[in-house]
């Protein structure tokens, strides 16, 4: 079946109930999405999904054909990192960093849709995924830091 | 001039109308006090008192997220409008400091407020006029014995003319029958206090009853199932969508645990309710059961359990994976709908998607509900299964709580519905659903907020005789 | 200086061919040699009559273990610790690229590796600035100093007169002398020298900066950074089925069905180990799901009443250790104070579940693998597996965050097991996230009883101290820490568990308090017998133990009607101690706290703690505001600052990064965390069932202030905030609510009971 990952079609020889996450990570060789429980209560596997924020861990691929995939490698790379990667990095915004994609394309499916998202919003948009060496603070002041920077990018955009 | 007459004539007489009418529905005031000492209030008091807030669920509505306990401000939208709960902590000037009993009592025997302005029915006065004088003191005597919290209330959003107080004593005088029935708070017969809980304090049928235009709830339809917040709230009577029928003992345990093995998760409004009533007195709680129960079995005869369902409940007993490995158990294979429909979208999501969790051997409360057992499937809409499906059952701040994740992202509506279909034909026995279509657009629209309750937490796990993994579990033989 | 002692003798050397320049792929003393040192420095001995090497140079005391420069002027730092999120890596090239006088970007750091590096033991205990931070800065800059001495000699000026620049030594006329032009032979196979000529910490140009990790662009970036994203050439995926409960035998399993099913290569069974080999991971898991439903189990009863943990572990026979034992006549006259408290099983719950890579080829085996010790965990595997320790090599690789023992050493094990069943193949084996919940060994239940009395002047006036739990380490070395060893068909016995002693201690970790007390007494219950299983977490004993006794001492400065800071600083000489404690309490504005309403938010309180962590590392302490939900019982904390003394420091901001990550995890199991069982099972098996932190929970502003000690030495600090954040919890809880909650954790629950709302 195809899939959209990233801009890019992809024909992906696999079982259609096969969980996404195993067909990005095995069959697509991405890194970032990561296996944390398998079951949609850490959000380690976190990608979007039509913009939105989505467990790849639970969700079969027949039920994405014809949607557009993004996972951390999707919005830049380390040598072009996008608003989001520059924020992390210059909040320093990790420690063991193996939720850390996760939470950030949970807090990048927030910012596209409300660049404007307060601390009340950012911390209630990142409930789902979970943190264990206490990084929450970093994570928090990156996302603002972040949709600083979306907001700076939004208002310099040519008309 | 005539005409001139006639209409001064009409205008004095509509006048005199509106006096009189003010005249008869206004209220007096009650005279403001300075506001108790806490400890003027028995200690023993002010504990019933807690208890008894628990079953009336004072707090759902009096707090808003991540304010004070019982400072209000929390939106609770209705048909006609948004209106915001009042702060009944004892701040002297934001709050109930300076309301006396007879004040208190007086708001919920009739609705009206210390100043003599008539509160709206989103307070459920209609049955708290119902609670006792000594249930009245109790409630009074914990709530001025609350931490003061300074806190004023957004204005209700209402249009004209509902936001003129003063025509409630139009409601009031057709939908409030004025309580309590003095002669009994139902002590020593538990079917009897049961009723006095139920129909009083607990308020059930503000929501499981259904209302009519004007916001009341229509007697003659009691407990025939009503909505709340965009959740069914299921018919309590005979009319019940439960595939397995309720008994005291099951409905104890899922209003004091949130969850119940043979009928699954509370969620949405319940789920807060049943938050609460994990604090209340057993007793009363075990009594609400019992009279809820027997309406189950009054207005008509329970849908019994079919074999299937039976076997399905049987089945998870079986199971032979450790249930320390949810993950590791076996998906089983689909199985074509019973009505013979065929939905083909609609079967593989659920065997790659739900299947999982559903089939898996883990009990309930934290392995998904065996979807036979669902009154989310086999009730009158699809309303609640949609609101599940979109936005999961989150996790309970700090409490052991059953996770499910959302789809709202991953299925669009024509997915949602193949797959609402599909186990409506699958597990209910029952007429397809119609226009599921815009119930999953309707589910959508809600705010999200309101949709995606905590599930109730589950301090202990499951008793062994709930675990459905039994594994030939046997002492070692020596 | 050293450049003149005698070179060692070299018992395994090799020149990588090429390079030009000498290359020691390992020049350890001998583990038996090693081991004896350590004991003897235990003792309190000097090593022989060899001076003191300053941190794990001790060990590893040759200069080329740690430092190597190419000819072509390549530098590379050897390091036998792991990065395990904590930012160590950085924190070393810091510390090695100013010692050399080198730009960061300049070195190359090759971490824990059995053919690589030093055997730097466990990457534990906060240890590893002290041991080998200290020993790269030692050996860095022993390593310019020959330098030094080298280009001086060739340019015929006093080396007191050459300075450094950019990787090059330069003489007063200019003359350059790269690094890798002046190394040659075995210039830097050297003993390292007692003292070293280090760098002035007032000029520091790296360390004691906040210099970005080295690690974070690629984690944020998608590129392959742990063990869990490798890719070998032909690599297949393993799945555990492991047992349902402790001790559970393997009565029967047809395998025959899941063999056939796609992409299996193979089901793989050795007594009660049961595994399954697949081309792709999900047909992995497809088949491990299936082999978990024809496997048949016979289980048994015999976990203990988790509803009664304290009753269960004081009943257990135990070892009674005396801590200290100082008991005088007490002068007393004031009041005496007794209470209990406890602690139930803590689950590490690291978010990437455990995973490991194995290959065997043509007899050697490698394992990819994020233990904290590889050459531990390549013992027991050699072990296990009955193979020479030569043919076995562990390289570490990061995992997921572990905070101690986890499962990583066991999915090292069982990678190790697969891939000796398909030769060749390397096989990579996660665990699933249940696996990781049930099997990893847990932080140990413990038990405080605490009794003391206060003198007519309100100061305490004797203590008397008792903790019982199980040991805090049962880390490989010995096959048998291994879950998979204990499950072949010729099983390895689990080693008998043995305590840590003092000074570092296990449960007794943190045990005594840093107060004058004229009078005290301390007894570790140590209990051999283990129902659950159990090994080293994040601070090991010192989070219940500061728990204890810094709730303890909040009750104790109440009953003398004392404010809790006043109280401590009023029984604490130590100078750093009382600074650490002044500063939290100042930046927190403790002493305009307000003491009640109005001022005070309803349900606010205000807590406050302090530790040294094992009395002999970092000084830490916290200050928090909470806010407890009277109708809930939910408390959550509003604020907080901490204050840390971690002697010189090498990354303020990864210092910083540390303490907050300690105080918001020690607070995630401070409120809300439990191990649950049944007769038979654990049933805290994925998040629903075992809840920690979330956003919801974080507070709404954190502060750490650092106190520098400039040229101080390096004190631990990975840990040190567990004990603090806890007690300063507790205690704030206490101020909000007018009780005192000594069972972990403060649930909801809980404190709804004690509220009696």
């Amino acid at each position: 079946m195809k899939l959209n990952v990233n801009g890019q079609p992809h024909d992906i020889d696999a079982d259609p109930r096969t969980p996404l996450l195993y067909v990005l990570r095995g069959d697509l060789q991405l890194n970032a999405a990561k296996f944390g429980c398998g079951l949609g209560q850490c959000g380690a596997c976190t990608v979007l999904v039509d913009g939105e924020a989505t467990f790849s861990c639970v969700t079969p691929i027949l039920a994405l054909e014809g949607k557009g995939i993004v996972t951390l490698e999707g919005l830049g790379s380390n040598d072009h990192p996008a608003p989001i990667q520059r924020a992390f990095i210059a909040e320093q915004a990790a420690q063991c960093g193996y939720c850390i994609a996760g939470m950030m394309m949970r807090a990048q499916a927030l910012l596209q849709k409300n660049p404007h998202a307060g601390d009340a919003e950012i911390r209630a948009a990142l409930e789902p995924n979970l943190c264990r060496c206490g990084t929450h603070m970093r994570i928090l002041r990156a996302v603002r830091r972040a949709a600083q920077m979306m907001q700076t990018a939004q208002a310099g955009e040519p008309q | 001039m005539r005409a001139l007459r006639y209409f001064f004539g009409v205008c004095l007489a509509l006048a005199l109308v509106v006096a009189i009418f003010v005249f008869v529905a206004r209220r007096p005031a009650i005279a403001p006090i300075e506001p108790p000492a806490a400890n003027s209030f028995a200690a023993a008091q002010v504990r019933r008192g807690a208890e008894l807030a628990a079953i009336g669920d004072c707090d759902v509505c009096h707090t808003a997220a991540g304010s004070q306990t019982f400072a209000g401000g929390r939106a609770v939208p209705t048909p006609f409008g948004t209106i915001f709960s009042t702060n009944i902590t004892p701040d002297r000037d934001t709050g109930i400091g300076r309301w006396s009993e007879a004040a208190f009592r007086r708001a919920l025997r009739e609705g009206v407020r210390r100043d003599g302005q008539y509160l709206y029915p989103a307070f459920p006065y209609d049955h708290f006029t119902l609670v006792s004088d000594d249930d009245d003191r109790a409630l009074y005597a914990f709530l001025m014995t609350q931490p003061p919290v300074r806190a004023t209330a957004p204005s209700n959003q209402l249009p004209f003319p509902l936001n003129i107080r003063l025509l409630l004593f139009g409601w009031n005088s057709l939908f409030l029958r004025e309580g309590p029935d003095r002669a009994n708070a139902g002590q020593g017969d538990p079917l009897k206090r049961g009723a006095y809980l139920t129909e009083g304090l607990g308020h059930c049928g503000a929501c499981h009853t259904p209302r009519n235009f004007l916001g009341a709830e229509q007697t003659s339809k009691k407990f025939t199932g009503g909505e709340a917040e965009g959740w069914t709230a299921y018919a309590l009577d005979g009319s019940s969508p439960a595939a397995v029928p309720w008994t005291a003992e099951a409905l104890q345990h899922y209003l004091q645990h949130g969850f119940d093995a043979a009928h699954g998760v509370a969620r949405g409004p319940m789920a807060e309710v049943a938050q609460d009533l994990r604090t209340a007195n057993a007793d009363d709680v075990r009594a609400i059961a019992r009279y809820v129960a027997a309406q189950h079995g009054g207005a008509g005869a329970p849908a019994p359990a079919t074999g299937q369902q039976v076997s399905a409940q049987a089945q998870r007993g079986k199971a032979t994976a450790p249930n320390s490995a949810d993950s590791q158990a076996e998906v089983l294979t689909e199985k074509p709908a019973t009505n013979g429909a065929t939905n083909e979208e609609g079967a593989r999501l659920y065997t790659a998607a739900c299947a999982g969790c559903h089939e898996g051997p883990r009990a309930a409360p934290y392995g998904g509900i065996d979807l036979a057992l669902s009154s989310g499937i086999t009730g009158p809409s699809a309303r609640n299964l949609v609101n599940v499906v979109l936005y999961g059952l989150r996790a309970a701040e700090a409490a052991r709580s059953p996770i499910m994740p959302g789809f709202a992202a991953s299925l669009n509506d024509r997915q949602i519905v193949a797959l609402a279909a599909y186990l409506r034909a699958r597990f209910a026995n029952k007429p397809a659903w119609s226009d599921i279509e815009k119930t999953v657009r309707e589910a959508r629209r809600a705010e999200r907020a309101a949709s995606t309750r905590p599930a109730p937490s589950e301090e202990a796990i499951p008793p062994p005789t709930q675990r459905t993994s039994s594994n030939e579990t046997e002492d070692e033989k020596q | 200086m050293s450049a003149a002692a005698a070179p060692a003798i070299l018992s395994r050397r090799r020149v990588l061919a090429g390079s030009g320049a000498l290359i020691l792929s390992f020049s350890s003393l001998p583990p038996a040699a090693a081991q004896q040192n350590a004991q003897q420095q235990k003792g309190g001995k000097p090593a022989g009559a060899t001076p003191q090497l300053p941190g794990d140079l001790k060990k590893s005391p040759l200069l080329d273990s740690w430092i190597r420069i190419d000819a072509n002027g390549a530098i590379t730092v050897f390091t036998g610790k792991a990065e395990l999120g904590q930012g160590i890596k950085t924190a070393l090239l810091q510390i090695a690229a100013e010692q050399l006088d080198v730009d960061l970007k300049q070195l190359t750091l090759i971490t824990a590796d059995t053919s690589r590096t030093p055997n730097e033991g466990f990457t534990a205990g906060s240890h590893s600035l002290q041991d080998s931070g200290t020993a790269i800065m030692n050996a860095a800059a022993q390593v310019r100093q020959i330098l030094f001495a080298q280009a001086a000699q060739r340019a015929g000026v006093p080396a007191e007169q050459m300075k450094t620049d950019n990787a090059a030594v330069v003489a007063p006329n200019g003359q350059r002398f790269g690094y890798g032009e002046l190394v040659s032979g075995d210039m830097l196979h050297v003993q390292a020298a007692p003292q070293s000529p280090l760098a002035d910490p007032h000029a520091y140009r790296v360390m004691n900066h906040a210099i970005q990790r080295v690690d974070i662009p690629a984690k944020v970036t998608g590129v392959a950074a742990y063990v869990q994203d490798m890719r070998l050439p032909g690599m297949v995926h393993g799945r555990i089925v492991r047992p349902p409960s402790y001790g559970a035998k393997l009565a029967s399993v047809d395998t025959a069905a899941v063999e056939k099913m796609p992409g299996v290569l193979k089901v793989v069974r050795d007594g009660n180990f049961l595994a399954v080999v697949a081309e792709r991971e999900f047909f992995a898991i497809e088949a491990m799901r299936a082999l978990a439903v024809a496997a048949r189990w016979q289980e048994t009863a015999k976990l203990p009443d988790a509803g009664n943990l304290a009753a269960v572990l004081t009943g257990l026979p135990s070892q009674d250790i005396t801590v200290l034992d100082n008991q005088q006549q007490s002068a007393g006259g004031g009041k005496s104070l007794e209470a209990t408290y406890t602690r139930p099983y803590l689950s590490h719950g690291s978010i990437g579940p455990s995973c490991a890579v194995a290959q065997l080829d043509n007899g050697a085996l490698t394992v990819w693998t994020h233990t904290q010790g590889v050459y531990p965990d390549r013992d027991a595997i050699a072990e296990m597996l009955r193979m020479p320790k030569e043919q076995v090599r562990c390289i570490h690789v990061e995992g997921s965050g572990c905070y101690g023992h986890n499962g990583a050493d066991d999915a090292a094990a069982d990678a190790a097991l697969l891939a000796r069943a398909l030769p060749g193949r390397p096989v990579r084996v996660q665990w699933m996230r249940e696996q990781e919940h049930v099997w990893e060994p847990f932080g140990p239940a413990m038990v405080v009883k605490v009794k003391a009395s206060l003198d007519a002047g309100g100061r305490i006036a004797d203590w008397d101290y008792g903790v019982w739990s199980n040991t805090h380490s049962t880390r490989p070395g010995p096959a048998g820490a291994l879950l998979a060893a204990r499950d072949l068909a010729s099983p390895f016995p689990q080693p008998p568990p043995k305590p840590i002693p003092m000074p570092e201690g296990g449960g007794d970790r943190n045990s005594i308090p840093l107060y004058q007390l004229p009078s005290a007494r301390v007894i570790y219950h140590f209990l051999p017998a283990m129902p659950v299983r159990v090994s080293a977490l994040r601070a090991l004993g010192a989070h219940m133990n500061v728990f204890a006794i810094e709730s303890f001492t909040d009750e104790l400065a109440a009953a003398a009607g004392a404010d809790p800071v006043a109280f401590r600083l009023k029984h604490l000489g130590d100078e750093r101690a009382r600074e650490v404690i002044s500063t939290a309490a100042d930046r927190f504005g403790w002493a305009a706290r307000p003491r009640q309403t109005p001022g005070r938010p309803p349900g606010h309180g205000y807590g406050f703690a302090f530790a040294r962590y094992k009395n002999l590392a970092a000084y830490c302490a916290v200050a928090c505001e909470v806010e407890v939900e009277r109708h809930t019982g939910r408390a959550r904390m509003v604020r907080a600052v901490a204050a840390v003394d971690a002697g010189q420091v090498v990354n303020p901001d990864g210092l910083v990064n540390q303490i907050e990550g300690a105080i918001l995890q020690s607070m995630s199991w401070t409120l809300f965390e439990s191990v649950t069982f049944d007769a038979t099972r654990i049933t805290s098996i994925d998040w629903a069932t075992y809840p920690a932190l979330r956003f919801s929970a974080v507070p709404n502003a954190m502060e750490v202030h650092i106190i520098d000690r400039p040229g101080a030495p390096f004190l631990g600090a990975g840990e040190a905030g567990q004990g603090p954040s806890a007690a300063a919890l507790g205690n704030a809880i206490a101020d909000a609510t007018g009780q005192r909650l000594r069972d972990l954790p403060l649930s909801r629950e809980r404190i709804r009971a004690a509220l009696g709302a």
